[in-house]
């Protein structure tokens, strides 16, 4: 087991009145796998994602990650997991504009305090391994935005994650550069990466082994493509719990 | 750390003008400051020239009352327990660190026994000193000769008079080869000595013209071989001393360590009321400068506040610098930077940003000093103390007034931060 979500419930508050956002969140992912949660906007899936990325906490509930318990994390403590067992890739692929595609991609490594000449040898490698290593010392505005999701993704690697969390990956992309950038994902999931992956867009959710549906703060759908057919509603009823 | 720095001149450069415009603040009040200490520090060096030693020097230890008088020799005869020096006294003192030479010598102060024909030199100083006397009070010989070993040994009764005394009794004629009449004896003058150093001080008040005319002797001086001191003065008396130290710095201590060996040689105790004094010309020299520094002071006051609107307008653009980089700073937070490396990438780039602005202010001070030294012809002295402080107090200012933005930095939720535009 690799994360598991106990009866997790996130609230927010605005102006007194309280906002529920998840209802009893259960939800257990095994090292190895690849996860699509789905939903429509306002479903909560973004605030799922930010809980299992260690950026929130949730109101109750408890979240073990490779066997702790991490929800009384200090705010280091949550940065530290961030830094060495998460890989975020974004939407809008938040690089740094005035630093070369090698600089963002080695950035991880600096917080995790490896010297600056190793940092840049790493990053190379992580460039390399999603293709881009003749883009190097390129600025992210020269690059299109294909290339620019590969650094960002490249960057998330680079710190050995266990688990690549990406939201919306293809959201800012044309359809053929949104192709690639899941190839990629696949590669990296064969190689032994969990990838958790939030989308709207069922086509993409597809490339998935599992997807997890979730509708009105609760998973409404668990469905795992890589058990027998036969035994999957039994198995992925079992996940619900 | 250093790639901290590294980092933040990148993002100082990156927005040269508006980096320029924060740092000017900064670099005004350090220049302003550098300029005025170097205006300072170079008026006090000159008022230290011109009060201690006239730029030459000369320590004077002479035989005193307490309350720095001269002990008068003509009224009170000689003191009890004080003899005549021999000149290996005075060899022992050359010898002492910091010495450069010394010299023996007793004089008479507002002399009225000092006549050339029927003119007399109102308010003289008689010395009798030895072969050494011009160097280590600092004088030069202006004409004719100086004392040589025949005038001591034959006992010569010859003169050497200073330029004042000149002025005084030979307006419009040559002084060599006259005839002086000093109690009744015949001398004939044989040189015009003066200062080697001449020196116009700065007077700007009362205070400072008080202070510089209790410096100066007398209205001219009449010099003699100590031998024939008795034939004026009916005795030998025990001598006074000038050491020549070797630089300014050193006059107190050398002062000190000539009255005390000279007092331990007579076997006079330090609670005698008449023993050997070194005269304190520093104290005089730091109420002058006092005077001068209390004026600029203010200014430095001034300079001051300019450096506090400076930090304020460092602290304004660094919170502008931390709002358009939140996604930056939500992004670093999400990828597992911890707060203090947020909180000191922002302080770095403060500090950076004061630091060079300090380092361009104290290049402006320099040369604002300098142009102003050309224009008024007054003399400045940079004072690199003063320049190390400067940057480092700069620095101080950046960390100060950066805290509040870098703290701010380091506090922005990672998911509020990412989603803003």
């Amino acid at each position: 087991m690799l994360l598991e979500l106990k009866h997790i419930y996130k609230n927010y508050f605005q102006d007194k009145i309280v906002i529920p956002v998840l209802k009893d969140i259960n939800l257990k992912v095994d090292e190895g796998e690849y996860l699509a949660i789905m939903g429509p906007s306002g479903s909560g899936k973004t605030t799922l994602m930010n809980i299992i990325g260690c950026l929130d906490r949730p109101t109750e509930g408890e979240y073990i990650l490779e066997g702790r318990s991490i929800v009384n994390y200090s705010e280091n403590g949550l940065s530290d997991v961030r830094l060495n067992t998460l890989g975020f890739v974004f939407q809008s692929f938040n690089l740094l504009p005035k630093q070369t595609a090698l600089d963002n991609v080695a950035l991880p490594l600096s917080y995790a305090g490896i010297p600056p000449k190793k940092r840049r040898e790493i990053a190379f490698k992580a460039l390399q391994r999603v293709g881009l290593q003749d883009r190097v010392k390129f600025r992210p505005n020269q690059l299109s935005g294909g290339q620019q999701q590969r650094v960002a993704i490249a960057r998330a690697l680079v710190n050995n994650p266990k688990i690549i969390l990406a939201d919306e990956p293809t959201g800012a992309l044309d359809s053929r550069s949104g192709v690639q950038v899941m190839r990629l994902f696949k590669e990296l999931n064969k190689d032994g990466v969990t990838v958790i992956m939030i989308t709207h867009d069922a086509n993409i959710a597809s490339h998935a082994k599992r997807v997890v549906k979730i509708f009105d703060g609760r998973i409404s759908e668990d469905h795992d493509d890589s058990l027998n057919g036969n035994m999957e509603g039994e198995i992925a009823g079992g996940r619900l719990i | 750390m250093f790639e901290n720095v590294r980092q933040s001149f990148q993002s100082v450069w990156a927005h040269k003008l508006r980096s320029f415009l924060t740092m000017l603040g900064i670099i005004i009040g350090i220049a302003a400051i550098i300029a005025i200490v170097s205006i300072i520090n170079g008026t006090n060096k000159k008022i230290q020239e011109n009060l201690i030693g006239s730029g030459t020097n000369s320590v004077y230890v002479r035989i005193t009352e307490s309350g720095d008088l001269n002990y008068d020799m003509a009224y009170g005869g000689i003191p009890k327990g004080f003899k005549v020096l021999d000149s290996d006294v005075r060899d022992q003192i050359n010898e002492m660190d910091h010495v450069l030479d010394a010299s023996l010598y007793v004089f008479r102060e507002g002399s009225e026994d000092i006549f050339y024909n029927s003119t007399q030199l109102q308010n003289g100083t008689l010395v009798g000193g030895d072969s050494h006397y011009l160097h280590a009070s600092g004088n030069i010989i202006y004409k004719g000769r100086n004392l040589v070993e025949d005038d001591f040994t034959n006992f010569r009764k010859v003169a050497l008079i200073d330029s004042v005394a000149s002025e005084g009794l030979f307006p419009a004629e040559d002084p060599i080869g006259k005839v002086l009449d000093i109690k009744g004896e015949i001398f004939t003058i044989v040189g015009v000595f003066q200062q080697a150093k001449e020196f116009a001080p700065e007077i700007n008040s009362e205070e400072d013209y008080d202070t510089y005319v209790s410096g100066r002797s007398s209205q001219g001086v009449v010099l003699i071989p100590d031998v024939d001191w008795p034939m004026v003065a009916q005795f030998d008396e025990p001598q006074n001393v000038i050491a020549l130290a070797d630089s300014t710095d050193t006059m107190t201590d050398v002062g000190k360590s000539v009255a005390s060996f000279l007092n331990e040689y007579m076997g006079i105790k330090d609670s005698a009321n008449v023993k050997y004094r070194a005269e304190d010309l520093t104290k005089t020299a730091e109420k002058t400068q006092q005077l001068a520094n209390s004026t600029n002071q203010q200014l430095i006051w001034i300079a001051g506040i300019s450096l506090l609107v400076g930090g304020i307008g460092v602290m304004n653009i660094m919170l502008v610098s931390v709002t358009e980089r939140t996604r930056e700073i939500g992004l670093k937070k999400a990828i597992g930077a911890r707060k203090n490396k947020i909180l000191i990438q922002f302080l770095t780039e403060a500090a950076v940003l004061t630091s060079t602005g300090g380092i361009l202010g104290t290049i402006a001070g320099v040369v604002a000093a300098e142009v102003w030294s050309k224009m008024e012809g007054a003399r400045v002295a940079i004072s690199y103390p003063s320049i190390v402080i400067a940057i480092v107090f700069s620095m101080i200012i950046g960390i100060v007034f950066g805290l509040l933005p870098a703290v701010k930095a380091s506090n922005l939720d990672p998911i509020v931060a990412l989603r803003h535009e």
